[in-house]
């Protein structure tokens, strides 16, 4: 059950406690996010939602190990990773975390084969391993027929649906999505958000979403509000799995 | 091996922009080559000069000659081994324009100072035979597609007259920057043919030392010997001799060096800052590729390869059409023998190619390697 208040469980996949962001700019120290708890478990789908400018991606960054809190701490699967040096860092990325972006950020000059098999490069995985997770990835999200197109010769919906096997292929601990339907029109943005809800429902995937929109938002089992960088209020909007928050 | 895919996808990513940038390599390494073989042309027979060779000429000029009869003097000089002669010849084959060197040499020592050229035994033998003979040089016989046998005319310009020749061998260089234009017949016929005035005078002795390390001694006490006498000498290293000569085209030399080196360097600069370019324009994606897992050492190992990669493959490109332009030979029919593209000139060019390919990718890759994905991403 996701909670906001700090007292989740041990055993929580995801758990924030005290998480602070300060930035500077021009001499001025703007805190993004200010003593911030989570508690994310196993298979739920969060929505974060709330005003531009209140913390929602910065919480997602530091979440993913994209970047580093200026207070408190993260723990990820037992692994507490505000600690960790830059490299091990990357590394764990490697491993734990799947990202989708608003604007895709596919390499152009890959096919969407080639950019599917981006992170399994890294692995010790044979050429043939690779090809069947990277076919089955693509399977997955419907592009099985698509593989060997650049992302110019696809669909905005289906280069998100790229991003997103991408995002799955190595099989992370979660998946972080930043406005994932931001860049489409609504049947592409349903066409997504069906597609992210059957990675929680059928393969227990754990997702972390930030949204605009309150209609993406409503798909999600909980929503939580990010303002002036607290999660002052959270929402039971629809509980798909029978969460809550608190 | 399996980032060879998204090495090559990132090569030809904008395939003008590849072109034109192997181009500029290319045109840049090809200049350098072309420097390196003019630079070579004029300073080869320095380079090859033997270490263990004297000149000597007559001290006022190399053109007033010097008595034979100083021959059995210089080799009674402690430290020298082998003491030849020569004269110039200066004559004029079928054209102005075909200029060769022809030396009026003494055939009993000949070879003996001058074992870097090769001739078979038995043409040696036949022109040793043959008051009228000839040898020329591979390239020479080559360029006028000559034959052993031939007849060759060759017209005198101070002496005057049609002197013929008959071709009895031709002799090679044993090191690529031999010279082989040369041509040499008989300094007997030459004395036999010239006015009074010229007799029992040559040109200048080439004298071998014992030892490179007696060079100087040796120098002095053939100048010493000779002073104050009406035909003074004046003995350099052969060395020293080729350095002067190649000083009378200092200024052609640094023009064309200097002229040729700003436009290398401005090229090397303006391919620099193109490859520099097509690095920044990929901020975002290097983001992604750190983001899914890629070290900062990574990016900055991939950055730097693609850019020593496409230095490596114009430079390349650039040295192998600089050799091409040099394998027709002098161009300038006969002034610049020394016309080829050193192994040592191509070692410089891949070295310069790889530091240029380096320098233009290594901020970029340090650039990429610092960038922290979130600020990269926010930039998109």
């Amino acid at each position: 059950m996701v909670r906001v208040d700090g007292r989740g469980s041990s055993n929580s996949l995801i758990q924030a406690r005290g998480l602070g962001k300060i930035y500077s700019r021009g001499g001025e120290q703007i805190h993004v996010l200010q003593a911030l708890n989570l508690d994310v478990e196993q298979g739920e789908f969060v929505a974060f939602m709330g005003p531009s400018g209140s913390g929602k991606t910065t919480l997602l960054n530091l979440l993913g190990g994209l970047d580093v809190p200026s207070a408190g701490s993260i723990t990820v699967a037992g692994d507490e990773i505000t600690n960790m040096s830059r490299s091990r860092l990357t590394e764990w990325r490697a491993r734990h975390v799947g990202f989708v972006f608003q604007m895709y950020n596919l390499i152009p000059v890959l096919t969407a084969f080639q950019n599917v098999e981006l992170p399994l490069l890294l692995t010790k995985l044979s050429k043939a391993q690779r090809r069947q997770h990277v076919e089955t990835a693509l399977g997955m999200v419907g592009l099985s027929d698509r593989m060997h197109h650049f992302p110019r010769q696809l669909s905005g919906g289906q280069e998100q649906r790229v991003t997103i096997a991408r995002a799955i292929v190595s099989d992370p601990t979660f998946l972080l999505c930043d406005e994932p339907t931001g860049d489409l029109d609504r049947k592409s943005a349903d066409e997504i958000m069906e597609l992210i809800l059957r990675l929680v429902k059928e393969y227990k995937k754990t997702v972390l979403m930030v949204t605009h929109d309150p209609v993406v938002a409503e798909r999600a089992d909980v929503t939580l509000h990010l303002e002036k960088g607290v999660l002052v209020e959270a929402d039971r909007l629809q509980n798909v799995s029978g969460g809550g928050v608190r | 091996m399996k980032f060879l895919g998204l090495i090559r996808a990132n090569l030809f990513r904008k395939k003008m922009r590849f072109v034109l940038t192997i181009g500029s390599f290319a045109v840049a390494l090809f200049l350098f080559g072309v420097l390196a073989v003019v630079r070579g042309a004029f300073s080869g027979g320095v380079d090859i000069a033997g270490a263990d060779r004297l000149v000597v000429i007559n001290r006022t000029s190399i053109i007033q000659p010097l008595p034979l009869a100083y021959a059995d003097k210089i080799k009674r000089i402690p430290g020298v081994k082998e003491i030849t002669y020569a004269n110039w010849f200066g004559g004029v084959y079928q054209d102005e324009r075909n200029f060769f060197p022809q030396f009026a040499m003494d055939v009993d020592n000949w070879r003996k100072v001058y074992p870097e050229f090769d001739i078979s035994e038995d043409q040696w033998q036949n022109f040793v035979k043959d008051r009228q003979g000839a040898i020329a040089g591979a390239a020479t016989a080559k360029r006028f597609g000559w034959k052993v046998g031939d007849r060759i005319p060759i017209k005198g310009t101070f002496l005057g007259g049609v002197w013929e020749f008959n071709l009895d061998g031709i002799y090679h260089g044993t090191r690529q920057a031999d010279d082989e234009t040369q041509f040499w017949f008989q300094w007997k016929r030459f004395e036999e043919q010239v006015p009074a005035q010229y007799k029992g005078h040559v040109g200048w002795y080439t004298v071998k030392v014992e030892h490179p390390d007696d060079s100087l001694r040796v120098s002095k006490a053939i100048d010493t010997e000779f002073a104050n006498s009406p035909f003074e000498t004046h003995t350099d290293t052969e060395k020293a001799f080729a350095a002067g000569w190649v000083k009378q085209f200092g200024n052609i030399q640094f023009l064309i060096m200097a002229i040729g080196g700003v436009v290398f360097f401005t090229l090397l600069l303006v391919t620099g800052n193109t490859m520099a370019i097509a690095v920044r324009e990929r901020t975002a994606e290097l983001a992604v590729l750190k983001a899914v897992g890629y070290s900062d050492r990574f990016v900055l190992l991939f950055v730097l390869f693609e850019s020593l990669l496409i230095a490596l493959i114009g430079g390349a490109l650039g040295l192998g059409l600089a050799k091409l332009f040099t394998l027709g030979g002098d161009p300038t029919r006969g002034l610049l023998p020394f016309f080829f593209l050193p192994g040592k000139a191509v070692l410089a060019g891949l070295a310069v190619t790889l530091a240029v390919g380096a320098a233009s990718g290594i901020l970029p890759a340090i650039g990429a390697m610092r960038m922290r994905v979130v600020d990269a991403l926010r930039r998109v």
